[in-house]
């Protein structure tokens, strides 16, 4: 069925298609429209799913992990503020390993209140232990809503589907919406071989002393390891079956690439034809978008960017006294490569600047100026 | 031997609590009267370590250890997930100390409470943060010495009438007991068990090392508290609906607080504002409860 | 009763912190100070040592009268002192 729907509504009929048995979520601006959707989607009987409606976003994420550790498929959204509250149950998610979904709307962080889109809610959290997808389009958000609960219920581990406030949650796109019975196929039902169950009494997440507590984190470390794998196979797979493939990263005309753009969500899109331009101008330009960047795909990395003449990475999020959390990680995959290229490292677009066309080319023109970077940061378009 | 509890224990020994631990009595009748198709969470508290290290455990039901502030909506979770799956005859249970419920847990148990989510909460009251060593809480007494409200400046607060504060949601069943009247306690919770809604029972646990008193005196403390009347056992129906559970002769408020170290520095003066404190807030009850008369006149049984 | 679990290497471990066996293992009986000596002659069989014993640690047997299981008694005493016949010493253990 093919039909025109707001990115967050994308979330929504990924849950729905997804049969999410439990739901638990608080509304904030910009994710509301996810909660509405999905409570009329119950109420209406087509989504057949017991919705808490919680009393906080800590509440949701708490009540997430009940639902789930008794072996329901769980569902839930957030953004921003409702992330940051979460804080302490995302890694109980995490440690507890239960294979939870959530969209996060990248939203601002306050003060100053704002609702304009940022990654830094959920780049505060990659270390929590969530797997996180970085999206770029609705049809993207909906399909990575099913393929995350594919690839989390095999490692039992949380995903994160991340999506851009405004710019992909509240615009609307033409989605094509899978039958239900081929995501059943591709998504079957989920026995969770770890719920709570009265017949297999056990207790989860006793007291556990440094003598165990390191190997329960080298295999959390491992299966994170392990789902990038997955993440490649079911989105080849997804691809197949639906005719969308998705990788850990998109890339565009990268093959005789000289000098390469790494970045991430909507920011990407609007970069597509830059390159064209540039492509135009002479400049032999190509494009990284990281999609999956929990786990980090530094080997696919060090594949696609050694060698080339010159990498900038533009980052929409900040980590105060260093710098933007893509260019940290890509720059960090590299370091130990020996045809390692320089790296620039852009700020741009925090609290939902405008990122139009000429920003990203301005950054282009600057890396193509220098011959080397001087300094982690760069800010572009800062009114000095 | 006639059994006035069931005699089956699904919580076993080896487990980690003090000698002569209330919150371990107050288990082992919990689970007496639950059984074992009952699936519970602990927040962070006493008997997040009393249940014993990874891999072990003494509870014999699913447990799922959850963050301190989180036991009521991680019960509303599992009952979702359970509901969702078909297993709706199971107990799904948040047990919690008081610092779990008065304090930091009040938003999240507030939140299940109000939209009367079909769980049962025990608070597990030793009147203080015993885990982390014996800090007061909102449940601590006034008049207590804790380890950060030393005896030169006691506790100056009164404990939080957390039933009341439950009670205000209008939720089906709101119940005091204490582990020195185990037939009481299952009996609540056999009730508890038999009606939909949540359901919420506040266990007076006394606490040795946290009250300062002697372990074999445990339970003799835990029935002084209700027999001085400063622990009254109560039941509240429908939010509004109080009724005694037993209404004993009060003795000497002295009997209770003497044998406690917490309670030691009090002067005559201080102990006559706390009898005062404590009959005010049992004539309070009493008055409730000949209110509520006709409606138990009418209900019968139950 | 429970065996003590023993692991050499990660993999032998399940995924989480996941209980695989019972309390049963900590023989708490170690802690006692103080030990429960029953004197039949008083006793009138009544349980309620057996009801208010924190650590499941009272039988009652065949012939209904109590048995104290000293491997795991803490020796806390409450079964002394709840004891309405004095039927209960608490003797020191040497
Ligand atoms: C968010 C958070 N803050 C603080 C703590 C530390 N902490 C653990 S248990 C506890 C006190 C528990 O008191 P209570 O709920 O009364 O249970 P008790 O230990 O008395 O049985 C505290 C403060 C924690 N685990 N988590
Ligand atoms: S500190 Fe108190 S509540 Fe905690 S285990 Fe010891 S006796 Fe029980
Ligand atoms: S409480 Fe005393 S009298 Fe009753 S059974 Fe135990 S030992 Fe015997
Ligand atoms: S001394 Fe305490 S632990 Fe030992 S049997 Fe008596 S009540 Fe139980
Ligand atoms: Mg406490």
């Amino acid at each position: 069925m093919q039909k025109v729907i707001m990115g967050n509504h994308a979330l929504s009929w990924g849950a729905l298609l997804s049969r999410a048995e439990v739901i638990a979520a608080y509304p904030i601006t910009p994710q509301t429209e996810v909660v509405e959707l999905l409570s009329n989607m119950c109420a209406d009987g087509d989504l057949d799913a017991q919705f808490i409606k919680v009393e906080s976003e800590h509440s949701a994420m708490a009540a997430s992990m009940g639902a789930s550790a008794a072996g329901a498929r769980t569902f839930t959204a957030t953004s921003a503020q409702g992330l940051a509250l979460m804080h302490e149950v995302l890694h109980w998610a995490t440690g507890a390993r239960l294979p939870i979904v959530m969209g996060n709307i990248n939203r601002a962080m306050a003060p100053p209140w704002t609702i304009w889109t940022e990654q830094t809610d959920s780049i505060s959290e990659r270390d929590t232990g969530w797997l996180q997808i970085y999206t770029s389009s609705i049809q993207e958000i909906m399909d990575s809503v099913i393929q995350a609960y594919k690839v989390a219920e095999q490692v039992y581990l949380p995903v994160m589907v991340v999506l851009d406030s405004f710019v992909l949650s509240h615009t609307n796109e033409n989605c094509d919406i899978p039958d239900q019975s081929k995501v059943d196929a591709y998504l079957p039902k989920f026995e969770n071989a770890y719920k709570l169950d009265v017949a297999k009494p056990a207790a989860y997440g006793g007291l556990t002393g440094p003598d165990w507590y390191y190997e329960l984190r080298y295999k959390i470390q491992k299966d994170t390891e392990r789902s990038l794998d997955l993440f490649e196979e079911t989105g080849k797979e997804f691809g197949e079956m639906f005719g969308r493939p998705y990788g850990l990263v998109e890339t565009y005309k990268l093959d005789d690439a000289e000098i390469v753009l790494v970045t991430s969500a909507s920011i990407a899109s609007t970069a597509r034809p830059v390159i064209d331009q540039l492509r135009e101008e002479g400049h032999k330009a190509g494009l990284v978008r990281i999609r999956v960047f929990r786990p980090f795909p530094s080997d696919l990395l060090r594949k696609l960017l050694q060698g080339r003449k010159k990498v900038l990475v533009i980052d929409r999020n900040i980590s105060f006294g260093m710098s933007g959390a893509f260019y940290e990680e890509t720059k960090a995959a590299l370091y130990n490569e020996k045809s390692a290229p320089p790296m620039w490292g852009y700020i741009a677009g925090l609290g939902g600047r405008d990122v139009p066309v000429d920003v990203i080319k301005e950054t282009f023109l600057e890396t193509i100026k220098e011959d080397h970077p001087e300094g982690d940061i760069i800010w572009i378009g800062v009114k000095k | 031997m006639k059994y006035t509890i069931p005699a089956e224990e699904v919580m076993c020994s080896g487990h980690k609590a003090c000698q002569g631990c209330g919150a371990a009595l107050a288990m082992r009748y919990a689970l007496k009267a639950l059984g074992p198709r009952t699936i519970m969470t602990f927040p962070a508290c006493c008997w997040s370590v009393i249940d014993g290290p990874f891999p072990y455990s003494a509870v014999g039901v699913p447990l799922f250890h959850t963050a301190f502030e989180t036991a009521a909506v991680v019960a509303s979770g599992i009952r979702a997930g359970l509901d969702a799956r078909g297993e709706e005859d199971i107990n799904v249970v948040a047990w919690a100390g008081d610092g779990g419920t008065f304090d930091i847990g009040i938003q999240a148990l507030s939140g299940t409470t109000e939209r009367n989510d079909n769980i049962i909460y025990v608070c597990y009251d030793n009147e203080a943060y015993m885990n982390t060593g014996v800090q007061r809480s909102s449940a601590t007494p006034w008049g207590a010495v804790t380890s950060t409200t030393p005896a030169r400046h006691f506790k100056q607060e009164r404990k939080k009438d957390m039933m009341a504060i439950l009670a205000a949601h209008s939720i089906p069943y709101t119940a005091s007991a204490s582990v020195a009247y185990p037939e009481d306690f299952v009996k609540k919770l056999n009730y508890a068990k038999s009606i939909k809604g949540t359901k919420f029972l506040h266990i007076l646990a006394s606490c040795p090392p946290g009250w300062r008193s002697a372990p074999e005196l445990a339970v003799q403390l835990a029935r002084l508290a209700v027999q001085t009347h400063v622990f009254p056992l109560y039941e509240i129906h429908e939010g509004r609906y109080f009724r005694m559970s037993m209404n004993p002769k009060k003795k000497p408020i002295t009997e209770y607080l003497k044998p406690q170290g917490r309670f030691r520095h009090l002067t005559e003066e201080q102990v006559a504002d706390m009898d005062r404190m404590v009959d005010e807030r049992y004539e309070y009850l009493l008055e409730q409860a000949e209110r509520s008369k006709p409606y138990f006149e009418d209900k019968k049984g139950n | 009763m429970s065996e003590e679990i023993k692991w050499t290497k990660e993999s032998d471990m399940p995924l989480m912190a996941m209980s695989m066996g019972r309390m049963t293992v900590n023989k708490t009986g170690s802690w006692r100070n103080l030990r429960p000596v029953v004197d039949k002659d008083k006793c009138n069989k009544c349980g309620i040592c057996w009801k208010f014993c924190p650590d499941v640690s009272i039988k009652m047997d065949a012939e209904d009268y109590p048995v104290v299981d000293l491997e795991y008694c803490k020796g806390c005493g409450i079964c002394a002192t709840e004891c309405p016949k004095d039927a209960i010493t608490m003797v020191k253990e040497s």
